[in-house]
């Protein structure tokens, strides 16, 4: 069994297959068994210095089924990041109170940085652009649990590829197991080109699309992607290409019956709520899974499994 | 007799001959090695004729003998430079700078939201292209190349 206790998890990259696995099954552990109170008596640093609804609540939630308790914020504004703390003093001390650090940061390298000046395990939840494991934990869970294994599949990534961290640490988390990759995106928003690079490295087939068509009938899984307002510099660029890729109901006629339909929330309008009754959409049951995952990270590195 | 190129740079009795250093990459040179903050006599010229790269620079530094890390810093701004070390006038060894595996400080990682360029955090980047100069940030894990090099002031 892979050793992880009081290691932090910053990147999926610091994980090996068999961590993941591990993870995983753990994850599937805890799906049976949601309520275990490992994690009695300890205390969770939550610290989000941007706001996020779903990763915070999904972590409080992972922690409160453990029996743990969370102090923090859940957002810059009330902490004292706003009186000009640096980020190394709010660990320090942060790190002194709590025995585990949960922190969403919109630097990127913020979540490895913390962990170099953290005394106990930091997890990122979010630095930035950069990284994001425990989505990537929680999308590979959900793969796996609907179409039976992690081998073999062909990933649709659809939307916002070029900022989207999600698709960046999917794509590698997957990189070890066989994977063929289509790319939909708008041109402004393609696949960055150090991925491409790395896939060519690997042998990693993948194919880029401009559009959203017929193609997707090859797909095992289309990973849907909001193309974010926050991420553009130009107002104008985002009204412009906001509604160029919407998945439908009448598009998934020809899919295939295993395929499901993924997305990383909060869903704008990328797809439309007509896919939602769906057999084929499990976007709402993937985020239900994060719940899952998280318990089996935080258990993971507290050394409680 | 030395050859007339060199001895427009005066000699050295002690020392280190740091030569084929890109003209314009001289101050940088100076800077990374802390060149401009010791006491021993330093003569350096710039734009000299050289074979190989057109204009080159040379630097000679009395009593200062650099280790290999010391000296491999100056690697991304003069990738062909080769020492001289000079014990009474003479050269008793020759070597060339090699990019190392890993870079911490000297270079300012490109990606303006990067940890590094917004606390105070000292740049760590992996070599990952040693020929196209390819650097990536032990933080954001963003690729910083050669076109993109800009290095912190010291």
């Amino acid at each position: 069994m892979p050793q992880m206790k009081n290691r932090s998890l910053v990147s999926i990259n610091d994980f090996s297959k068999e961590e993941i696995l591990h993870i995983l099954d753990l994850a599937e552990e805890f799906e049976a068994n949601p309520n275990q109170k490992l994690l009695e008596g300890k205390v969770v640093g939550s610290l989000f210095f941007e706001p996020s609804t779903r990763t915070r609540l999904s972590f409080e939630t992972a922690i409160n089924r453990l029996g743990g308790r969370v102090v923090g914020f859940s957002d810059s504004a009330s902490s004292s990041a706003t009186k000009g703390e640096s980020l190394k003093d709010t660990i320090q001390m942060v790190s002194r109170y709590a025995d585990l650090i949960v922190m969403r940061h919109p630097l990127e390298g913020s979540a490895r940085y913390a962990s170099e000046q953290s005394l106990v395990p930091v997890i990122n939840a979010g630095d930035g652009a950069n990284q994001h494991p425990t989505q990537t934990m929680l999308d590979l869970y959900s793969i796996r649990k609907t179409q039976g294994k992690l081998d073999d599949l062909n990933i649709f990534l659809v939307g916002d590829l070029k900022y989207g961290r999600t698709v960046h640490s999917l794509l590698m988390a997957l990189s070890d197991f066989n994977p063929t990759f289509h790319f939909v995106s708008p041109e402004e928003l393609r696949m960055p080109r150090e991925y491409k690079l790395f896939l060519e490295e690997h042998g990693i087939p993948y194919y880029e699309h401009g559009e959203l068509s017929e193609i997707i009938d090859e797909a095992d899984i289309i990973y849907m992607t909001r193309v974010q307002k926050e991420r553009f510099s130009d107002p104008m660029e985002y009204e412009r290409v906001k509604n160029a890729y919407v998945l439908k109901r009448n598009m998934l006629k020809g899919t295939k019956d295993n395929m499901r339909v993924l997305h990383p929330l909060p869903r704008v309008n990328e797809i439309h709520t007509d896919v939602d009754a769906s057999p084929k959409a499990y976007y709402f049951d993937q985020a239900r899974n994060g719940v899952f995952a998280r318990m089996a990270l935080i258990a993971a590195v507290m050394g409680l499994k | 007799m030395a050859n007339s190129k060199e001895l427009k740079v005066s000699a050295i009795e002690n020392g280190t001959v740091i030569d084929h250093i890109p003209s314009e990459n001289l101050f940088k040179v100076i800077t990374i090695l802390g060149l401009d903050k010791i006491s021993t006599q330093i003569t350096f010229g710039a734009n000299l004729d050289s074979k190989k790269q057109g204009r080159k620079a040379i630097i000679k530094v009395s009593e200062v003998f650099f280790q290999d890390h010391e000296i491999n810093k100056i690697s991304l701004v003069a990738p062909h430079a080769r020492l001289n070390v000079i014990k009474n006038f003479e050269v008793v060894e020759k070597s060339d700078v090699t990019i190392p595996d890993t870079i911490v400080g000297i270079v300012k990682c490109f990606n303006p939201k990067c940890v590094t360029n917004n606390e105070a955090v000292t740049t760590h980047f992996s070599v990952i292209n040693k020929k196209e100069v390819a650097l990536r940030c032990h933080y954001c894990e963003k690729i910083t190349t050669q076109e993109e090099l800009r290095f912190e002031a010291s």
